[in-house]
């Protein structure tokens, strides 16, 4: 795969702040149609990569490009087909759902937006919630309204911060069948940041592995959990947060 | 690779300007106010109360100056000017200052939405707001004090936009710094305009002031406003001087204002604030 077939293409992306190096020198594709995961500690870099991809963080040096445009000089040619959901990023909260999700239809210019919202929030078992302030909701609705946003404009790249962080595991769960399901019907990349393993190992075809800003490893799931020797995503997650390489020394 | 004329999206997502971005802002600003009778009110109540208590210190004045016997409506008329300076600053900045406190502003900014839509958007629902706070104190000085700023005439349209987009001008400075240095700075946002006050010739001539700050005050658009208002009410004459004065400093400033604001965002991508920004 190349940067012109990929759907995401990172080119030797750095970003550096006074003294601290965010990314160093990365670089991955993500294939169309994938979903690929970024791992690693905090202050790996993983939301600093996505919020590059996004283009509301400049970065020092490198490329990115997504569906084929340069994210730094073209980013509203693709925007329309992109969307981003993260629990640390709010909808208006006195809004209710309905007048946020209308807000965003209009911003993405929806052409039959009415139909559109019907059908994500029964998809999403909005409807009951529709009329009520955004920020009376529990995390769980808040979650699904804030998916129902990024998923309004049917996008092509969707980017995931976390999608079921603070979550139960029931409802936790119900939000990775949807996504898979979703996934799998439209054919769309997913690029998602997230800090549970199992989520992962059932979502993601492929897994970026980061630490201290550089790619360490990467591979399907079960391909970099043969390749440490463990059982599950989290030890080896644990091994390359630790710094200790597939063979058991100590990584540079 | 980029454009699709999908089903859902239509063509102008990707259209460099879309009033329907537009729109959709200013119906997220008004959304927020329609549900809120308390807003609604406060825009009303600061212009009221200024109203009556100026009212009132002019009802007394007239009795013993014959100044103002003549030109009853100097200060009522200036003290409604003003408030359309300050609330065209405070209906950009505080609806900029909504983005943050809801933690909405990462959504907005990796939407089709582009930044000058954005303000576009704050500058239109700085008007309703505006609109909405200044009319009905003008009606309740007719009604109290049988004094109608309409009485103005025609350049009171010219005099009314002139103070709005210099609010608008300081609302979005006030706006990218807020986006630049975070809540911190959410008070300059309330109290900047007041610093202008005293430069702004509201109450009294530019004359006054002592010779070494004349040029500064002669910088402000609003001291020219000030100036023509004076003009129609005491000596019954319209300057367009002082008019078009106001205009040409006005472009400048929503000139400057808009690069500001833009260079503040930039600094803000480069600094990654954007999805960092918050309570």
């Amino acid at each position: 795969m190349d940067a012109a077939t990929a759907a995401i293409s990172v080119r030797n992306l750095s970003k550096r702040y006074a003294s601290v190096t965010a990314i160093d020198n990365l670089s991955f594709d993500v294939a169309p149609g994938t979903t690929t995961a970024l791992l690693g500690g905090n202050g790996a870099g993983k939301t600093t990569t996505i919020s590059i991809l996004l283009g509301v963080l400049l970065p020092s040096d490198g490329a990115v490009s997504v569906l084929g445009e340069d994210m730094l000089r073209h980013r509203y040619r693709v925007l329309p087909r992109m969307n981003f959901s993260s629990p640390y990023v709010d909808l208006p909260r006195r809004l209710t759902v309905k007048e946020n999700l209308r807000i965003y239809g209009r911003l993405y210019a929806l052409r039959d937006m009415k139909a559109r919202i019907a059908e994500l929030g029964e998809a999403l078992e909005l409807m009951p919630l529709m009329d009520r302030p955004f920020g009376n909701l529990s995390s769980g609705q808040k979650t699904r309204v804030a998916l129902a946003k990024s998923l309004l404009n049917e996008p092509d790249v969707l980017l995931l911060d976390e999608p079921t962080a603070s979550l139960d595991p029931d409802t936790a769960d119900w939000i990775r069948t949807f996504l898979k399901a979703y996934q799998k019907r439209t054919q769309a990349t997913f690029l998602m940041a997230s800090h549970n393993m199992g989520e992962v190992e059932r979502l993601c075809d492929d897994v970026i592995m980061l630490r201290t800003g550089r790619v360490v490893d990467r591979g399907t799931p079960q391909a970099l959990i043969d390749q440490y020797g463990r059982q599950t995503l989290e030890e080896v997650f644990l091994d390359i947060a630790r710094g200790r390489a597939a063979d058991g020394t100590a990584a540079q | 690779m980029s454009e699709r004329d999908t089903s859902i999206v239509r063509a102008d997502a990707y259209f460099a300007f879309s009033p329907l971005r537009v729109g959709a802002m200013v119906m997220r600003y008004w959304y927020l106010l329609r549900g809120s009778w308390p807003r609604i009110l406060e825009l009303a109540y600061w212009p009221t109360m200024q109203v009556i208590l100026w009212g009132f210190l002019t009802t007394y004045l007239a009795q013993n100056s014959t100044l103002f016997v003549q030109a009853f409506g100097v200060l009522l008329s200036a003290v409604l000017l003003w408030d359309v300076l300050f609330r065209g600053q405070l209906g950009v900045s505080i609806s900029f200052l909504e983005e943050m406190w809801s933690r909405n502003l990462g959504h907005l900014l990796v939407s089709p939405l582009r930044p000058y839509e954005l303000l576009i958007s704050l500058m239109t629902i700085s008007l309703i707001k505006t609109l909405i706070g200044i009319v009905p104190a003008s009606l309740l000085a007719y009604a109290l004090f049988d004094y109608s700023i309409y009485t103005l005439g025609l350049p009171l349209i010219g005099f009314f936009f002139n103070l709005i987009v210099m609010g608008w001008a300081l609302g979005l400075v006030m706006s990218g710094l807020v986006l630049r240095y975070g809540l911190g700075a959410e008070s300059l946002a309330w109290v900047a305009v007041f610093a202008l006050a005293p430069l702004s010739a509201i109450y009294y001539p530019v004359a006054v002031l002592p010779e070494w700050l004349q040029p500064f005050t002669l910088a402000l658009p609003a001291s020219h406003v000030f100036e023509g208002m004076r003009a129609i009410l005491i000596d019954g004459v319209y300057r367009p001087d002082l008019m078009w004065a106001a205009a040409g400093l006005n472009v400048l400033y929503l000139i400057a204002g808009s690069v500001a604001f833009l260079a503040f965002f930039r600094r803000a991508r480069t600094l990654g604030l954007i999805l960092n920004l918050g309570e």
